[in-house]
């Protein structure tokens, strides 16, 4: 493949993005954290353990129903760190401009960091500006890294997969892609349809104080809830089996996907979790997370099965099963 | 639409269910004959809700799996025009022609947009007098009486610009023809809720008076799809060979005469050639006489390339519902959504794209 080139899917979070980072990433860089392709690498330091991440935040708008890149670029990394069972501590924030931004729009993102950073308990402690050029990036781009402290106790990793778990989904899912791309196309929305973007470190960490047993963690991001299943599924080598009646989807999200052609498993989430746990510790990981903001409405939306290894069954509405596979190039609108 | 209740939707399911299950003693084979229920069919998980004994197999219903090569390869030749700007729904881009496709002509500077509504493209010619702006009207009844009021829009606005290269199928001829063909035994036809909210009901009626086979009209719900193979398994058992319409909220029994209307103003009857199933009589619309300058074909020259076959691809008999798309030996191998061989891979509502992406009978609980 001489020829070959970077497309947009390969960035969507699906496939594509999984076989670059095979091919191309992973034979690079290998080393067993990063092999255990987790949303957070657990590393030692001075005897510590930590967890470390980095994302970069490319999102269009930039500011949206219920958060912006600033909101956004803090609760994603936040998040990685919170799913990769750390309590989130520090932030750098890179920021790449363009010529021409508007300072109060900058405000206004670095207003929006600091609040989500004080929701999430963290200190951006160092950072970086660039500018360049008027057109060579789109407004602003914004990358977050995060170190976090490893909560003792707790042994999370997609790898901890066993049949007979519960999983367990802490509140609707697509919202947050429906925002955004309302906000891109000038689409009107309900008031009710919002980003769910939020910082999850403080759920996760009572979620983990009170049943340390919590085996996986993930947040649903790019890709959406299918595609994170399927990574868990393929990385442990067992099936899973979600009900789609128990999937909750809000009405209206679901009304914008029927319209533009989405499917709302595939759609990304900034304010998710998704947690494993042997069954008879769901309903108290449940009564937790229901008591927490971010958590009102989780439950149990599937259970992983011994077969077949690395893949995802969905039980529909009516009762049938189908393979729920992993997003194949990215979601278009449909056209006919 | 959506006005039932959860408990009752699955109360429902499980009576048509068990019926179905009670009904169905010898083995039986429905086509949905619609790309759009081919879909909704892997979504909903129907096809394991099934007894083994009913088969459903899919038939000629995706529009864009239908269009053959010489199309392909007349739309790519058009686009190698210094002049013209194609526009086209999304779908047709990567269908692979004889040599070329639509997605590799762009790449190398042909100028090809996606519009998501004919209408667009008038647009487009508008805001450029001096190129010739060519839509592809590709489609079924549902899409072409909005390619015709495009062009009636465009001469009302005096466009001398724009064109149609019309491969607008009709689906009652291609029924005909697999029956008569008989090449696969038909026990029932799922048909298609949206192209029969334009024809209405009687444009079936041959199916059960002259080939004895039972059909339903039906919409794209789970439930209505379910409820459909009950209304077919119901007629078989009995022995009865009729027409019902299960889409009565959508389909009036003489479908939508305004926009039957506007069609037989700029169209009219023409034989065509479809993917799979040679030339058809009376299968396809050409633009009538007296808009023949609206009509790529017929108003702009072009040469157009030797049509050939991709070797392997068994799209044809996939569309006839001869083979199973598990039956090619390019599929899930050589031919993947990600690089498509054949159309029926290359379409969202082609049969084979439904098979891989929903895994037909790759899940045994
Ligand atoms: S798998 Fe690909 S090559 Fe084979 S019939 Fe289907 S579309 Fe054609």
């Amino acid at each position: 493949m001489k020829d070959e080139r970077i497309l947009l899917a390969h960035g969507s979070g699906g496939k594509l993005s999984h076989d670059l980072v095979a091919r191309v990433m992973q034979p690079a860089f290998a080393n067993p954290a990063l092999d255990l392709m987790h949303d957070g690498a657990r590393v030692e330091a001075a005897g510590a353990k930590l967890a470390f991440t980095t994302d970069s935040y490319v999102v269009k708008p930039l500011f949206f129903a219920g958060g912006d890149i600033g909101k956004l670029a803090v609760c994603g990394t936040v998040n990685d760190l919170a799913v990769s069972g750390a309590t989130p501590l520090y932030l750098s924030a890179g920021f790449i401009i363009e010529e021409g931004f508007p300072v109060a729009d900058l405000r206004r993102i670095v207003a929006s960091m600091r609040a989500a950073a004080e929701e999430a308990g963290v200190s951006v402690v160092t950072g970086d500006t660039k500018v360049v050029e008027k057109g060579a990036v789109d407004g602003i781009y914004i990358n977050t890294a995060g170190i976090g402290a490893v909560i003792a106790g707790t042994d999370i990793s997609p790898l901890n997969a066993r049949p007979g778990q519960d999983i367990i989904l802490n509140g609707p899912i697509g919202d947050h892609a429906v925002a955004v791309m309302a906000g891109r196309h000038g689409l009107s929305l309900p008031a009710s349809v919002a980003s769910d973007c939020a910082p999850l470190a403080g759920m996760i960490k009572a979620v983990l104080a009170a049943v340390p047993q919590v085996a996986v963690l993930r947040d649903p991001t790019r890709g959406g809830l299918a595609t994170t299943l399927n990574e868990i599924a393929a990385q442990a080598g067992v099936g899973i089996m979600v009900d789609e009646a128990a999937i909750p989807v809000r009405p209206e999200v679901q009304a914008v996907c029927d319209i533009l052609g989405f499917d709302p498993l595939y759609l990304a989430n900034e304010g998710k979790a998704i947690i494993f746990v042997e069954s008879p510790y769901s309903e108290e990981v449940i009564t937790v997370m229901r008591a927490h903001p971010y958590g009102r409405e989780a439950r149990v939306i599937g259970r992983v099965t011994p077969a077949p290894a690395g893949q995802v069954g969905l039980r529909t509405g009516i009762g049938g099963v189908r393979l729920l596979d992993m997003l194949v190039g990215d979601q278009l609108p449909r056209i006919c | 639409m959506k006005s039932r209740s959860r408990e009752e939707e699955h109360r429902l399911a499980a009576y048509f269910r068990g019926e179905i299950a009670r009904l169905a003693t010898k083995p039986v084979r429905l086509m949905e004959v619609c790309g759009t229920h081919t879909v909704a069919i892997f979504k909903a998980g129907i096809r394991q809700l099934l007894p083994p004994e009913v088969e459903l197999v899919s038939g000629p219903g995706c529009p864009v799996c239908v269009t053959p090569n010489g199309y392909l390869d007349t739309a790519v030749a058009f686009s190698r025009q210094a002049d013209v700007i194609i526009t086209t729904f999304g779908d047709m881009l990567r269908v692979p022609g004889s040599s070329s496709s639509l997605a590799a002509e762009q790449a190398t500077g042909a100028d090809i947009r996606i519009v998501y509504s004919p209408l667009d493209s008038l647009e487009i010619a508008a805001a450029n007098p001096g190129k010739k702006v060519i839509f592809l009207a590709v489609g079924f009844e549902t899409t072409a009486p909005t390619a015709a009021a495009t062009v009636l829009a465009a001469e009302q606005a005096g466009l001398a610009n724009f064109y149609v290269l019309s491969a607008h199928k009709l689906v009652p001829p291609a029924l005909r023809a697999l029956l008569t063909a008989g090449e696969v035994q038909v026990d029932g036809l799922l048909l298609p809720g949206h192209v029969s909210a334009i024809i209405g009901e009687e444009p079936y009626g041959f199916l059960a008076r002259e080939y004895g086979v039972p059909a339903v009209i039906t919409g794209f719900e789970p439930l209505d799809i379910l409820g459909a193979v009950y209304l077919l398994v119901k007629r078989i058992a009995a022995g009865e060979a009729a027409l019902d319409n299960e889409y009565r909220r959508v389909v009036p029994p003489a479908g939508n005469p305004a926009a039957l209307a506007v069609l037989d103003k700029v169209y009219g009857e023409a034989d065509a050639a479809w993917r799979g199933l040679g030339v058809i009589p009376a299968s396809g619309l050409a633009v009538k006489a007296a808009y023949r300058r609206f009509d790529a074909l017929a108003a702009l020259p072009v040469t157009v390339e030797e049509t050939k076959e991709h070797p392997g691809c068994r799209c044809g008999e996939v569309l006839r519902g001869v083979a199973r798309p598990a039956d090619c030996p390019l599929f899930g191998t050589a031919c993947t959504p990600e690089k498509p061989v054949g159309s029926c891979m290359v379409s969202v509502e082609g049969t084979c794209a439904a098979w891989y992406k929903y895994g037909a009978g790759r899940w045994q609980v």
